[in-house]
Order: C-alpha cells, then structure tokens, then sequence
C-alpha cells in the first residue's frame, strides 16, 4: 500500500480525495434508497405522527454537529452498535470507521433528499396516480413509472445536495473520525490538519478546490433544474 | 431622540409594551448579548492545553477568589493555540504542554522577554476503560485490542510523548493501524472514556477523578521529559491580571493544587 505513488500512498491529498467522494456516493445512494420511500410515505400519509416523523427527520438539519457526533460516538461504541460490531470485525466501536462515518454522514443528509423529494411528489400531486390507476396500472408499476418520473427535479437536487454536503462534513467526522490515513482522514478533516500544522500550500490547493467543487455544483444544479422543469410532463 | 408619533393614532392604549420601554428592553437585551465581548477591564485571557483542563479550573477559581480578578480560559492543543497567536489571536497567557513554543513564540516576537518559566512537568500515562484489557507494556505490545488512542504529535506535545515512547518500544509500525487520533489529549481522553478505543495515552493529571479502569504510568525514560512553560504574550505584558496570575502560578499554594493533580514541580 505504501509505494512510491502518491494514489496509493494512504497520507497523500489522493486518497483524502478518494476517501471523501466514495463516501460521499455511498451516502447519497444509501439515502436515496432510505429517503425516497420514506418521502413517498410522508407525502401520502394523513396520520397525525406524519409531522412528528418528519420533524425527526429534519433534525440533522438544525441540530449542530457536535449534538451528532456526541450521541453517534455513544450509539456507535460499546454500548450500543459496537456491541455487534466485536462479532463482525473484532472491534468495540463502529467509529473510526469508514462504516461508521457513513452511517453518520447518512443520517446528515438524509433530511436533504427527504424534504425535496416530499416536496416534489406533493406537488405532483395524485392527480397523475389516480389516472394510472383507472388504466389499470399496478401500484408499484403505477410509482415507478408515474410518479418518480414526475418527481425527478426533486429528488435529483436533494441528490445533489446531500452529495456535496456530505463532501463537505466536518464537525460530525472530526468527533467519529479518529483521523485514520486511508480509512477516516477525509479532505475537510486534511484540510484542517494542514492548517493546524501549519502547512498552508497544502491547505490553500485543499480550500481551493473544495471552492471551485462547490460552485460547480450549485451552478451544475441550477442549469439541471431549468432543463428538468422545463421539460414538457 | 424623536419621539415615534406615528404610533400614536393607531394602537393608543393597547400597547402592553410602549415604544420607549420597548425600545429599553431591547437595548437592555443587546448589551447583555454583548457583553462577553465588550468587557475587558481587569481580565485576562489565558491559552490553556488541554491536560491542564482539571488543574487550571481549580487553579483559576482560587486566583479569582483570591484576587478578584477575572481570567477567561480557552482550552485546546498547544500547537492549535501557537498558530493562533501567530496569528494574533486575544489571548494574554500561553500554559503550553512543552517548552518548544513559548520559546519560538518568544524568537518570533510575540512573547515577553524572560517571562517563559516551567509551571508543571507532565505525566504520560497508558489508560484503559475496559477491564479486559487492563493498561500495562504487556497489553500494549500483545496488540489484541482494536483502538489505540493518541493526540496528534505534530501540535500535541503529549502526541509527541506517546510517539517517542511508541518508537522506543519498537511498536510504531506495527501498532500503526490501531492508531485513532485525537485532535487535542482532551479528545484521546474522550476515545477511551466513551470505550470507543480500549486504549489510549493521556495525561495522569486528566485521571484525577477517574474512578474506573486501570494506570501504566509509562517510565520516564521513554519519552523526553515533558516540561511545561507558561509565557506572557506581548498582548498581555501591560494586563495587570495577567501577571498577577503568573505570580500566583510559581506561588506554593499553586504549586501544591498542581502537584494533586501528579505533575512533578520544576
């Protein structure tokens, strides 16, 4: 692992980089497979507990970090899921990581693809479903091919968002991380070790990719939404 | 000020606040926002690194009952608070965990000639939370456990500490993937104590309410002698209370609460 070639070289800026965007894709695909459902739920739900579960939901959005971090090192070390966590791997805790950081980096960003989802099959509205229906459509075939498509907008800005928020977490990472090279020691967690120790040449490449990386995805989710929402249903 | 006429002909008696008192309470509020910010008389601000969180609560109550002065303390990792003097931040004292910054401090200019003196000699000790895995050379070279916890030794002194004695054991390699790191010792501490690393190396002074767990206290020939200075910052050379805590830190009172704590006294 530790040859010569700095992409494989577990302290190098490549693999912080690597680290950062597999996990950033892992948690976006994990969160749409979690979020999606769950805002086709709470979009069609009547029940009085359908606020209360999204409220829950959106928590990650408003609580700071460290809320996170503390009660995820709790919940991820002995005496909650690293219970389990000696059988699979030996070890007492799911923090430091890199399955602990995503189910962290999950639970942050769900709320992103969530709310835009349930937004954007709220405004679809039924309409559209129940028209499928009277065709005879069967329900999941009637979601897959009506409703989802119809929601598309939505779902791919919280995509997107959850994607680059989760390339930028930090507080939540710093507090489960551990700063293990090639395991945990992702770019924003780098970026910091560099400015700590005083390395600003490696620090100001770090920063300023990170800023040309987020203005490409805002504007890259700007120029997506008016070509989507634009497009004839 | 103008009085706010325009109130006046539309609400008449039923305002419950008037404009003048709102007007109060809302400066009232704003001040009180402000405050920490805007005081600054007779106060000092001191840097404290993080192994000398127990001791310097006790150390400051006691000067502040003493003296009546008020000291707001940071506490964080000594190279994290070097760059932020470097970078001018607002503190008056520096309590490092070594004696390599203050003294670069002094070279480049932002510390007080001659004020650098040695507060506390600190302790590097192995500790476990977890009774399978009872804290000694023995269970740190046997390497079962998952996590072994440290600061970072570039800007952690105590890092450097447990570091040095890992080289001289031989175990740096090998332990390498065990190794979880910690942003200050106060966060290695936090590893252990959570039980999320069975093993960490912290200072014996963070240990001093610790009721739990077990102690090797790691024999002093293994790491450079970790000599603790204290420095007044230029930012505080005219701080009346900073000096004065200064003063009381070399006085035997101090001294005694410092040494409590398993410092050795210079």
């Amino acid at each position: 692992m530790m040859g010569a070639n700095p992409l494989f070289d577990p302290n190098s800026i490549f693999t912080a980089l690597r680290l950062s965007v597999t996990l950033a894709c892992v948690t976006t695909i994990l969160a749409l497979g979690i979020g999606v459902p769950l805002a086709w739920w709470l979009a069609n739900c009547r029940n009085w507990w359908r606020d209360v579960c999204s409220s829950i939901i959106t928590l990650p959005l408003v609580l700071p970090p460290t809320v996170l971090g503390f009660y995820l090192l709790l919940a991820l070390g002995p005496s909650g899921l690293g219970a389990l966590a000696v059988h699979i791997t030996g070890r007492p805790t799911f923090a430091f990581s890199f399955a602990g950081l995503t189910v962290g980096s999950v639970i942050a960003a769900l709320p992103y693809i969530v709310q835009s989802t349930q937004a954007a099959f709220e405004t679809t509205g039924r309409k559209p479903l129940e028209i499928a229906y009277t065709l005879r459509t069967p329900p999941l075939r009637a979601f897959l091919s009506v409703a989802l498509p119809l929601a598309a907008p939505g779902i791919i800005a919280g995509a997107v968002i959850a994607f680059a928020h989760t390339i930028g977490e930090f507080g939540l990472i710093l507090m489960i991380g551990g700063d293990i090279p090639g395991q945990t020691r992702l770019l924003s967690i780098m970026l910091f070790d560099n400015v700590e120790t005083g390395d600003w040449a490696s620090a100001h490449a770090i920063a300023g990719g990170m800023v040309a990386f987020a203005f490409m995805t805002i504007l890259i989710l700007r120029l997506t939404q008016k070509r989507l929402t634009a497009r004839p249903c | 000020m103008n009085s706010p006429h325009y109130y006046n002909g539309t609400n008449g008696t039923n305002l419950t606040f008037s404009p003048p008192r709102l007007r109060l309470v809302c400066c009232c509020a704003i001040l009180w926002l402000f405050q920490p910010i805007m005081a600054r008389a007779e106060q000092a601000r001191i840097a404290i690194a993080a192994n000398f969180i127990g001791p310097s609560k006790v150390l400051i109550a006691d000067f502040m009952h003493k003296t009546g002065d008020v000291i707001i303390p940071s506490f964080g990792s000594s190279g994290q608070f070097m760059l932020q003097i470097e970078q001018g931040a607002d503190y008056d004292v520096f309590l490092s965990a070594d004696e390599a910054k203050p003294a670069k401090l002094v070279k480049d200019g932002f510390g007080a000639d001659k004020s650098q003196f040695t507060y506390a000699i600190g302790k590097l000790v192995l500790w476990s939370n977890t009774s399978a895995y009872p804290a000694s050379e023995n269970t740190l070279r046997a390497a079962r456990y998952g996590h072994l916890a440290l600061c970072k030794p570039d800007i952690a002194p105590y890092g450097a500490a447990a570091m040095a004695t890992l080289v001289q054991l031989h175990l740096e390699q090998s332990l390498q993937p065990r190794i979880v790191m910690g942003m200050d010792i106060a966060q290695a501490y936090q590893f252990v104590q959570s039980g999320n690393a069975e093993l960490g190396f912290v200072a014996l002074s963070q240990l001093y309410n610790q009721s739990s767990g077990t102690v090797w206290v790691v024999p002093s020939t293994l790491y450079p002698p970790i000599r603790q200075n204290a420095l007044l910052l230029k930012q505080g050379e005219q701080n009346h209370a900073a000096r004065a805590f200064l003063a009381y830190l070399r006085s035997k009172p101090a001294q005694a609460i410092i040494a409590t704590y398993g410092y050795d006294i210079p």
